[in-house]
């Protein structure tokens, strides 16, 4: 008894954690609070780049740590929307990586055409630039008509924005250039009607997409598609997560579907490897062959 | 103990990386990671120029790549790179400075990983971009060395880290290698 007295009160005192150890512990149960209370698990991103856009938030909020942050969101439900939108929304062009779109319309067209109908998944498309790029292509290819395109991501806010088919004006220069190395065989401006500081695109180029949401570490597969796209969204997954998001495109491909990954995301490190083909070297397009 | 090299650049860099790369033997173990800015649509040249001048193989960064010694790793256009404990992290957050990869995207991650057995070294480069890194990785106890402005092809982001932390050393392109060897390696002197 003496002794447990004269000793240090608390065990920490022996070792004084530090910033970094103290810092994982908060945002353990910052993510555990948000999962248990709101229903969104985060617990399996990335940590990296979660904690980053985790700074961002508090600094938004005028917080100073991670608890303070996990008091304000578990106390106020608009603080979690915001949170919400910080920790989902992923940034994104029309054709981004234009090289991809061409192989896609070098590879994939071809065998598209052979069938009658055509279902593509566009998995974490945010606000939808990149579905309209698809949506273009396929019209250009004399596909579109045949084709339903599912574009769902996590956050109804973002989906809301890509249903509009609104996009800023601004970014109509950059988006051109994309399109034309991307193998476009119009006029970009074709497909959209300026007004003001907006391009409103062509309500025809929406009419075979349905947006939904849907939430890839939480929800299962929804139908048997053609082509699955899932561009830039699972780098923000941990490996775990990205294993069964894995599972979840495999499973929801035909024999000889398509899958299109973003240009620095790889089948390698992934349990799935010997499933697909890749159809062009060094382009993330995969058919899968088991 | 330094267990890994994180190294940001812009203009004047690949000058810079392809003499520093030249000098590495061949038995230099600690990874080096390497953000040098560049257009988003840049291919795969960059990393065949790099590889062209080193011993050391030069892998161009994917996602969950893992770190291993002996090894030079390039962040890839238009992705920032995070570093997360024994691999790399991507992400297509925007642009931090103006900048996608961002230097003190790698070097901010870096130092939370890492802590005091990273080391961080800015060269020649036109933005202010690494300031905040390196300042990030003096504070979890890591080492900072910067390239001599007045001896840089651009002195503008080595004169932003300079002025931005205490940086333990401040040497000219030519001595960065031996710099490294000494605090990395002494063996290999």
């Amino acid at each position: 008894m003496l002794q447990q007295a004269a000793g240090p009160a608390v065990a920490w005192m022996l070792r004084p954690m530090t910033q970094h150890e103290r810092e994982d512990i908060e945002l353990d149960l910052l993510l555990e609070g948000i999962s248990r209370y709101y229903g969104y698990d985060f617990r399996h991103y990335a940590p990296a780049s979660l904690k980053r856009r985790i700074w961002a938030a508090i600094r938004t909020e005028q917080l100073a740590s991670i608890s303070a942050l996990q008091e304000q969101v578990l106390h106020d439900p608009a603080c979690m929307e915001r949170l919400l939108l910080s920790l989902t929304v992923n940034v994104t062009t029309m054709f981004r990586d234009p090289e991809f779109y061409r192989i896609f319309r070098e590879k994939v067209v071809p065998r598209l055409r052979t069938y009658p109908f055509i279902r593509i998944w566009h998995a974490g498309c945010s606000t939808g630039e990149e579905v309209y790029s698809m949506a273009i292509l396929l019209h250009e290819e004399g596909l579109y008509d045949r084709c339903r395109i599912y574009a769902t991501d996590i956050n109804e806010r973002v989906l809301s924005k890509a249903r509009s088919g609104i996009f800023d004006l601004s970014t109509m220069q950059e988006y051109t250039q994309n399109y034309l190395r991307a193998g476009g065989t119009r006029s970009f401006s074709e497909y959209y009607t300026a007004a003001y500081d907006h391009a409103l695109f062509n309500p025809r180029l929406k009419e075979q997409i349905t947006f939904s949401q849907h939430n890839l570490a939480t929800d299962g597969s929804f139908n048997e598609f053609n082509v699955v796209l899932c561009r830039n969204v699972l780098i923000y997954f941990n490996k775990q997560l990205q294993e069964r998001v894995h599972n979840l495109m495999y499973e929801s491909l035909g024999m000889f579907g398509v899958l299109g990954i973003g240009r620095a995301e790889s089948m390698r490190f992934t349990s799935h490897e010997q499933h697909y083909k890749e159809l062009h070297p060094g382009e993330r397009l995969y058919q899968r062959v088991v | 103990m330094v267990e890994l090299i994180v190294v940001g650049t812009s203009l004047g860099g690949l000058n810079a990386l392809t003499h520093i790369l030249s000098q590495l033997p061949a038995t230099f173990s600690t990874p080096l990671a390497v953000v040098q800015h560049r257009h988003r649509d840049s291919e795969h040249l960059l990393v065949n120029l790099l590889q062209s001048s080193s011993r050391l193989p030069v892998f161009e960064i994917e996602d969950k790549l893992p770190i291993q010694p002996g090894a030079i790793y390039l962040a890839p256009a238009d992705y920032h790179v995070l570093v997360e404990r024994d691999h790399f992290a991507l992400s297509v957050d925007a642009q931090v400075l103006h900048a996608r990869p961002s230097i003190d995207v790698l070097f901010d991650s870096a130092a939370d990983s890492y802590g005091p057995s990273l080391l961080g070294l800015i060269l020649t480069g036109a933005s202010h971009d690494g300031a905040h890194g390196l300042k990030a990785i003096k504070a979890a106890g890591g080492l900072a060395l910067v390239q001599d402005p007045a001896t840089a092809e651009c002195a503008i982001m080595p004169a932003a880290a300079i002025a931005a932390t205490r940086v333990d050393y401040v040497v000219q392109l030519t001595d960065i290698v031996p710099k490294l060897l000494e605090l990395c390696h002494p063996q290999l002197r």
